[in-house]
């Protein structure tokens, strides 16, 4: 049996492809991720870039929609898809897919480019409590992009460089608009951009820390969301949860869709 | 006059008001300034020189942030800086 | 996203955000005949005011962009009304620095904050009957009331959030292409009436505004949701204070029909019209404020 799970998120729209799998001598291991596929959607409209990403995964995978038994969507443009067989919600499928990956988890953070929440989950990778904020930029990716943007670095080389610095400086502003000017400042002011780079991450996570704060931080702790891939945003929300480690899953961004394919075969049972 | 400190941004509206005409010769000699486990409350001297409470500064943009830990989430009933200023001048919008 | 997006480019283009320095006196006064004359400086974050008052009464001002330093600004911006009415700074007997740098302010004797400036200000721009004074500034908003003397009674300032601030204005005449002078009559000319932009975060109302372009919408049409959102914004900080007639506004969205004529539209209210620039609110009030505090001197000897 194949599932499909789609995140219809902010900037990006990600599909996992899951398969039921039998390994014997590791009954647990019940699926396995047969296509992990991400796609920009550009220009496109919700649904239609829904319709493309899908049928990219299915023909990378080397399958047909007749193949697949059912398709759950999550995500901010989740009910633009019309395909779908059912939606759940954002903090639903972030906890399973993170739980899938690591059961230890308890709390599981998840950053994307637009949204930033804590989520606390059970042993089962249910959520039952989360604190979130979809309303304002400053506590998501896009703040740390726009950032990154003024200084002329991609992301990945911005967390690369916040890692070279051993300087604290607190950023004033803390709205996304105003931060711009205040970068822009401290380029004008010749302070290095490794310093720059770090004052950003730590701020994007302490904003994210006092509201995953809300919910109570219970080890582990899980990253997930596109910002997990800035080596440098990891460190400092490390250091601003105080906790020992923060579990970082392989393709971070895709886990809520990971979440949602697993979601849909657990339904199929 | 009512001072509010804070701000309303797209997760809620956040404000400390303090009415000085009941902080100006406090009758709780200024309980508030120690109250606070985060020490937020000052002791200025406003544009009409009256010497009133005001929230620091540094503070006023990160208010739902700053007092999380006293909220009903941090296992409080009541807020510290309100219970001590037995006026009545400080209220929370949130 | 791709270097060409990167912010240096920005500075190439045409800035569509730019708007109008200014310099006035009153031509029929003569200072050399004024007893006081005191100064007002508001340095804010985008930008300073310079007002002369003469015996209480105003006589000129300077309104510029905000440079790099506070203390340069304030200077330029007096530099500016001096050099038109022919004044010296030792000519000045007393000035007042407020806004955002008003602690940099070099010559100034005292600071008073922006709020009571502005309401001071206010109080002599559109008489002693304004009692709700909303002031938009470049990177705050302020909601004022006051009394018939314009002495604060209530006010909240937002300075977190860039939504409902001048800033957020510019941002939209950006990424609209138009200068922002032209943002009011434009959002006017639309045969009907869209919703607001839903989101209060400047960021989010961005893409939201690009998704509206996209769908269909004109960029006036786009421009009206936009000048709405900022109306309703604002709106709802006022209404913490209380609205009351005689209704106020300083600062340089005043300036923006569009946002104005839309808050009267929800508020219910007409705000109270002056002939004066109304971005120099803060440096008039602040002057007023300087004359009071000589007034007061002298009274004691």
């Amino acid at each position: 049996m194949i599932t499909a799970g789609i995140d219809m998120g902010s900037r990006s729209i990600k599909v996992v492809l899951l398969e039921e799998i039998k390994v014997d001598g590791a009954p647990q291991l019940k699926y396995a991720v047969k296509k992990a596929h991400v796609m920009l959607p550009g220009e496109m409209d919700a649904d239609e870039a829904a319709e493309k990403a899908y049928d990219e995964a299915l023909k990378a995978a080397g399958v047909t929609r007749d193949d697949i038994k059912a398709v759950f969507v999550t995500g901010a443009g989740r009910s633009q898809v019309k395909f779908a067989t059912e939606g759940v919600t954002e903090m639903t499928a972030g906890a399973r897919g993170a739980n899938y990956m690591f059961p230890q988890v308890r709390t599981v953070v998840d950053v994307g480019a637009e949204e930033g929440r804590g989520v606390k989950v059970d042993a089962d990778g249910k959520a039952i409590d989360f604190a979130g904020n979809e309303k304002c930029a400053a506590g998501a990716g896009s703040f740390a992009e726009a950032m990154s943007r003024a200084l002329q670095m991609s992301l990945k080389e911005f967390g690369e460089a916040s890692l070279r610095s051993d300087k604290t400086i607190p950023m004033n502003a803390q709205c996304t608009v105003f931060a711009e000017s205040e970068v822009v400042s401290l380029i004008h002011a010749s302070t290095p951009s490794q310093d720059i780079a770090k004052a950003v991450l730590d701020a994007v996570a302490s904003r994210i820390c006092a509201m995953v704060r809300r919910v109570g931080i219970e080890e582990s702790v899980a990253l997930i969301g596109g910002m997990a891939h800035s080596v440098g945003f990891v460190a400092s929300l490390k250091k601003a949860l105080d906790v020992q480690d923060v579990l970082l899953p392989e393709m971070p961004e895709s886990i809520s869709a990971l979440g949602c394919a697993l979601i849909a075969a657990e339904r199929q049972q | 006059m009512i001072a509010n400190y804070g701000y309303k941004d797209g997760s809620g509206e956040y404000y400390i008001s303090i009415d000085t005409d009941n902080c100006i010769d406090c009758a709780a000699g200024r309980a508030c300034l120690t109250a606070c486990p985060k020490e937020m409350f000052e002791i200025i001297t406003d544009d009409y020189d009256d010497e009133v409470a005001c929230v620091k500064k540094n503070f006023t943009r990160t208010l739902a942030f700053d007092c999380a830990d006293c909220k009903p989430a941090g296992g409080y009933t009541t807020l510290p800086c309100i219970s001590a200023c037995t006026p009545g001048a400080i209220k929370h919008s949130w | 996203m791709s270097a060409e997006l990167a912010m240096p480019a920005a500075e190439e283009k045409k800035e569509f955000w730019r708007w109008q320095e200014n310099t006035w006196i009153e031509e029929g006064m003569d200072w050399r005949d004024a007893k006081v004359i005191t100064c007002g400086i508001d340095v804010g974050s985008v930008s300073s005011q310079a007002v002369i008052v003469c015996d209480g009464v105003l006589y000129g001002y300077n309104s510029m962009r905000t440079g790099n330093n506070s203390p340069d600004s304030a200077t330029n911006a007096l530099k500016g009304i001096l050099d038109k009415s022919g004044m010296k700074l030792e000519d000045i007997h007393y000035v007042v620095g407020t806004g955002y740098g008003r602690v940099n302010v070099p010559f100034a004797h005292k600071a008073v904050t922006e709020i009571a400036c502005h309401a001071r200000g206010a109080n002599y721009m559109g008489g002693s009957k304004v009692r709700t004074i909303l002031d938009m500034g470049g990177q705050d908003c302020k909601a004022i009331h006051c009394d018939e003397r314009g002495k604060v009674t209530n006010f909240l300032m937002n300075d977190k959030c860039a939504a409902g601030t001048g800033r957020g204005m510019e941002v939209i005449a950006d990424l609209m292409q138009i200068p922002i002078a032209n943002l009011g009559p434009r959002s006017f000319d639309v045969e009907t009436e869209p919703e607001a932009v839903s989101s209060i975060c400047v960021v989010f109302a961005k893409s939201e505004a690009l998704g509206l372009l996209k769908a269909g919408y004109t960029k006036n049409m786009v421009i009206a949701a936009y000048c709405q959102a900022m109306a309703e914004r604002v709106v709802s900080l006022l209404e913490r204070i209380g609205v009351e007639e005689g209704f106020f506004i300083t600062g340089g969205i005043a300036k923006n029909p569009g946002v104005v004529k839309r808050i009267e539209r929800l508020l219910g209210i007409q705000a109270v019209e002056t002939k004066i620039d109304s971005q120099i609110a803060g440096a008039l009030g602040a002057a007023l404020f300087g004359y009071t505090l000589m007034q007061k001197q002298a009274a004691k000897g």
